[in-house]
């Protein structure tokens, strides 16, 4: 019984092989054309219209999958081009934060032209170190007494004064700002020659004031407050560390009850976007 | 009708059915890049359920009718697909399989043998086309996903073929025992 079934296995195989490589053969031989390429053609012709009616009759398990091989694909590729777009808006960042950055140290370069700074022994630095809480406000630069820069140096920009170093090792100084608690800067305004000490603004940083105005100094709104260049000491005027004529800042209020107290001004520099600095290594002489 | 004839039928209903699925749907969309292919997984299976003979006589009735419709070099499929029935048949014979993932292991061996076994045959009748890392990739991702969907295609295929198998003698016990038979434990 085994041998019989043993037997009628080989034999279906070998037949059933044997009939392949026949099919095979003859196929093959007769590529165009020949009997069997007939028959396949018959019966392409006979089914055709089956395969064409299943294929619509499945057409909604068909679009139900592209359905979701669409949305898979669709998902990936929104992935993909998320992260790109995470990629060019770094970029972007980039450019613009380079942009920024030349565009400040172009106007920097040619503040000391503008100002007539040449002889005041500029130095140029960047800022390295920036303000970390709201009260102190000082940032550092990457040189110190190496280059010539020496504790009460005045520091300026490319739109005006930004305050002087406080204290300066060989590579390194750090700048206390001129909206900084401990600053004072002798000052001028530029349209009606009024004196006064330009300070901070107790409680915003992005205010400065001007005080101690001389009895009957006149200061109005938009005037331009410069450096004065002197400063007035117990013995008379001295050289201030700032050279004169460096803009600090544009009056945006008076306080008509007070002017000596209530002159607000902006400053000039952006003092919480300063990147590139010119130190002022020079101290004026009289 | 007799059981030989009633299997008979439903292997041939299940060979037309499969191949027309295979080509009027499964073949128009792409998984991971690949066609999925469900007719080895199909004759696979049938060898499995049914034993060598007709596991041959399926595999080489459902590789003509692919090499028909398809309009390919006649017997290439049929000659694959006649060795894959036959192999998954003595598999039932010579290990016996009854674990639950068997047909995971023949769906996947059952399309490596079709898809190298088809590739190496076309090589030998002179299509031009080099062996590339891109034919190799495909082969194994086609492998990959047969291997996922013939767990699926094994349960459609044994439901299918079940009215016509002769019935499993564990089936019969187990049936008989949650009926209200003895337990084999109770009869001593």
């Amino acid at each position: 019984m085994y041998d019989k079934t043993v037997r009628r296995r080989r034999a279906v195989l070998g037949l059933l092989v044997a009939l392949s490589l026949i099919l095979l053969t003859e196929s093959f031989g007769s590529r165009t054309g020949g009997g069997l390429h007939s028959v396949q053609r018959g019966f392409l012709t006979v089914l055709s219209p089956i395969e064409d009616g299943a294929s619509k009759a499945l057409k909604p398990v068909h679009d139900l999958f592209g359905w979701f091989g669409n949305t898979l694909n669709a998902k990936s590729q929104r992935d993909k081009y998320r992260k790109e777009l995470q990629v060019a808006n770094g970029e972007i960042i980039q450019a613009q934060a380079a942009a920024r950055v030349n565009a400040q140290a172009a106007a920097t370069l040619g503040v000391d032209q503008r100002y007539n700074l040449a002889g005041d022994g500029p130095v140029t630095a960047t800022v390295n170190v920036r303000p970390a809480d709201l009260f102190n406000e000082v940032v550092g630069v990457g040189v110190g007494t190496s280059s010539g820069v020496e504790p009460g140096d005045a520091v300026v920009d490319g739109d005006g004064l930004v305050g002087k170093v406080a204290t300066a090792t060989s590579n390194e100084s750090f700048i206390t700002l001129i909206n900084d608690s401990t600053s004072g800067v002798s000052a001028t305004d530029n349209t009606t020659s009024a004196v006064g000490i330009v300070g901070p603004t107790d409680g915003d940083p992005d205010t400065l004031t001007m005080g101690y105005l001389g009895a009957g100094d006149i200061v109005k709104q938009g005037d331009v407050i410069v450096t004065a260049g002197t400063v007035q000491t117990a013995g008379g005027l001295a050289v201030s560390h700032f050279p004169p004529n460096i803009p600090i800042g544009h009056v945006t209020s008076v306080d008509t009850n007070d002017p000596g107290a209530g002159v607000h001004l902006a400053p000039m520099a952006k003092l919480h976007d300063i990147n590139i600095v010119q130190i002022l290594t020079r101290v004026p002489t009289a | 009708m007799s059981d030989e004839a009633h299997l008979g039928l439903r292997l041939a209903g299940l060979a037309l059915g499969a191949v027309i699925l295979q080509i009027a749907v499964v073949s128009q969309f792409q998984i991971f890049g690949v066609n999925a292919d469900i007719t080895p997984l199909v004759v696979g299976a049938a060898g499995l359920l049914t034993g060598p003979v007709a596991g041959s006589i399926v595999g080489f009735s459902m590789g003509l009718l692919i090499d028909l419709l398809l309009f390919q070099t006649l017997g290439v499929s049929a000659l694959v697909y006649t060795l894959i029935g036959f192999g998954a048949g003595r598999l039932r014979e010579l290990r016996a399989p009854q674990a639950t993932f068997t047909p995971l292991g023949l769906g996947a061996a059952a399309t490596a043998v079709a898809t190298i076994g088809f590739s190496m045959l076309e090589f030998l009748l002179g299509v031009d086309a080099p062996i590339s890392f891109l034919l190799v990739r495909e082969i194994l991702a086609t492998i990959i996903l047969n291997t996922l969907i013939s767990l699926p295609v094994y349960a459609g295929v044994r439901r299918w073929l079940r009215p016509a198998l002769p019935e499993d003698p564990r089936r019969r016990r187990r049936r008989a025992y949650t009926t209200g038979g003895l337990s084999p434990l109770s009869r001593q």
